[in-house]
């Protein structure tokens, strides 16, 4: 899509915010960055003057107006940012505006802030920057009796700095997440291109979003994307909507470590898909992913499982006791297993952390046991945005990835997890508890399976100290899904002639097996 | 009486900048009587200086000595105001009783 005469923009090199800005901010202008105290908003205008250094070249100038430049440097040192580093080797310049602490400054007539704007001129041309961040603006405000002076002269600053032909990042903080975009008013003299920062609590987690509020003529998405800040990247925007569909489609199967299953789908699992096991608790999830890793081991490829609800070592013993020995693998460098209980961290957090597991470790596998336990520290919205990411990131390497739904009913029943995820995914296993003549059996169905035919059957399936078999179809049973099985046996004639027979019923071919060894 | 030293930021040749060194001028020959120095900076020759002294609006002017260091923001037109910033009002007060 060609868009005419759209302005300019600079690549802030923040991760994920040029995609959610179509490119970055508009350039050669000032954009206001507002949002409350907390809500990260100097670290963000920090990152994009460092990202500028580092990643274009573009030597910066930041200009002070709350914290101590000291302080500021100090503050950033642990995202391993050498801000220092930067000033020394004139990379970047800075301008120290904030109040002298204790001093008095008394006002005998009309003045201006043409010293300020000398200052930060000087501090551009010394470095020759392109980037300029004033950071805490309102902070001016308090140092001058006359607010309207203030704003009239960073609408002169702005006015100079756009004379300049530098991209300057304004940061201003807000009383509320909602409601005006600044305090003193000075979104009149930034009004062009607004950004907004938030930090709601949600649930008892707190939860960072930014909202690019507007652009003037320019294009941009639309609404709240969460961001997480950490000290390995710094802010990390996650741009949902404007993740792509661009990933291939693999004709690849590969197994899913269960040979019954493989032949349902049609010769196993498309190499590139996202397959989801759901069912209720001890239906044989865990044991499910336990195989799709052993299938990985065996083929020589690496898998990385991701445990949410159990530690490592009750994996590695439970795979053990279907033969899967982990501790084996994981020497071999085939399988790496992350436990990161949910309540640890927020889902920004937890996304950002299982990327770069993803990235660092490699894998051709990734299990998340159980995608369901991250549910429930998070927002429905959130978990969401959470799922998506996650399956962009496996879908872009072209690897499977299995993840695992626990449902709350025994038996039949869905779960949020479910209703969110699965349009998402390309597979749907469904493992179901069956009542059936007084016994709790297991049912398994390929409820769906994009791009292949697949057995729709609901099969049988026993689990052993081998691991998990699937057997024969339940025939003359409806409604094993919904949890409330009727039954309409073809042979229930010979059933119930059999009930009335004085001797003992014999086996018949095509009665269900009852389980017993 | 000790020696003031005064330091006068400006931007440029502009009116304000020309009233803030005449009234500087005025202020101190009636009150100070010759015990003073004043250096008059332009912040555009000379960035550094105003960055170090952290200026950000001009005129100002920075009263160095006697201590404590104070600035005392305008063109000065305010005469009261910048007496009571150069600690002269209560000379001032003093010399009338």
């Amino acid at each position: 899509m060609h868009l005419p005469q759209e302005l300019p923009k600079l690549a802030t090199g923040i991760i994920g915010f040029d995609q959610i800005a179509n490119g970055g901010i508009p350039k050669g202008r000032s954009t206001l960055l507002s949002g409350t105290a907390g809500s990260g908003k100097t670290v963000m205008a920090l990152q994009f003057l460092l990202a500028g250094v580092r990643d274009f070249g573009e030597n910066g100038v930041f200009v002070t107006f709350e914290e101590s430049p000291g302080d500021l440097m100090q503050n950033v040192r642990s995202f391993g940012w050498d801000l220092e580093g930067l000033l020394a080797e004139k990379k970047i310049a800075v301008v120290d505006a904030t109040p002298e602490p204790g001093e008095e400054t008394i006002a005998a007539g009309p003045y201006d802030l043409s010293a300020l704007l000398a200052r930060i001129e000087n501090g551009i041309r010394s470095v020759g920057a392109k980037r300029v961040i004033l950071d805490a603006i309102g902070a001016l405000f308090p140092q001058f009796t006359d607010a309207n002076v203030v704003r009239r002269e960073l609408h002169r600053i702005a006015a100079g700095l756009r004379t300049l032909g530098v991209t300057t990042l304004v940061t201003m903080e807000r009383t509320d997440e909602e409601g005006g975009v600044g305090r003193w008013g000075v979104e009149e003299f930034v009004a062009d291109n607004v950004i907004l920062l938030r930090n709601r609590l949600e649930q008892e987690k707190r939860r960072r979003t930014v909202e690019i509020l507007k652009f003037r003529g320019a294009t941009h998405h639309k609404g709240e994307y969460p961001f997480s800040i950490d000290t390995e990247d710094g802010v990390t925007i996650i741009p949902l909507s404007a993740i792509e569909l661009k990933q291939k489609s693999s004709v690849i199967r590969v197994s899913s470590g269960v040979a019954e299953l493989d032949k349902m789908c049609g010769g196993g699992m498309y190499r590139d898909s996202i397959i989801l096991v759901s069912g209720a608790t001890g239906t044989g999830k865990t044991l499910m992913v336990a195989q799709y890793v052993k299938a990985a081991i065996e083929a020589g490829e690496r898998a990385l499982l991701f445990g949410a609800e159990e530690s490592r070592e009750q994996l590695t013993r439970n795979a053990a006791s279907w033969g899967v020995d982990f501790e084996q693998a994981e020497r071999d460098g085939l399988l790496r297993i992350v436990c990161r209980y949910p309540e640890v961290m927020g889902l920004e957090d937890h996304l950002l952390q299982m990327k770069r597991d993803i990235i660092a470790f490699a894998p051709k596998r990734v299990a998340v046991d159980s995608m369901s336990a991250f549910e429930r520290v998070s927002t429905p919205k959130s978990f969401r945005e959470f799922v998506i990411a996650l399956t962009s990131t496996i879908k872009h390497l072209e690897i499977t990835g299995l993840f695992t739904n626990t449902t709350s009913m025994i038996t039949g029943g869905e779960s949020i997890t479910e209703t969110h995820i699965s349009t998402i995914t390309d597979t749907i296993i469904l493992l179901r508890y069956v009542e059936l003549h007084g016994e709790m059996r297991r049912g398994l169905t390929v409820l769906k399976m994009r791009g292949t035919f697949h057995d729709k059957g609901i099969r049988e399936y026993f689990i052993d100290d081998s691991g998990l078999h699937v057997r024969a179809p339940f025939r003359g049973v409806h409604g094993i899904l919904t949890g409330t099985p009727t039954y309409t046996f073809d042979e229930e004639r010979t059933r119930l002639g059999e009930m009335f027979r004085s001797s003992g019923p014999p086996e018949r071919d095509g009665s269900p097996p009852d389980g017993r060894a | 009486m000790t020696k003031f030293k005064l330091r006068l930021y400006i931007t440029g040749r502009t009116t304000h900048s020309q009233r803030a060194i005449d009234n500087l001028r005025a202020i101190c020959d009636a009150e100070l009587q010759g015990l003073y120095d004043v250096d008059v900076i332009d912040v555009l020759e000379h960035p550094a200086l105003a960055e170090n002294e952290k200026i950000l609006a001009t005129p100002t002017l920075v009263k160095r000595l006697p201590e404590p260091v104070r600035k005392i923001i305008g063109d000065l037109s305010d005469r009261e105001k910048v007496l009571l910033g150069l600690d002269l009002e209560l000379l001032e007060k003093g010399k009338r009783a």
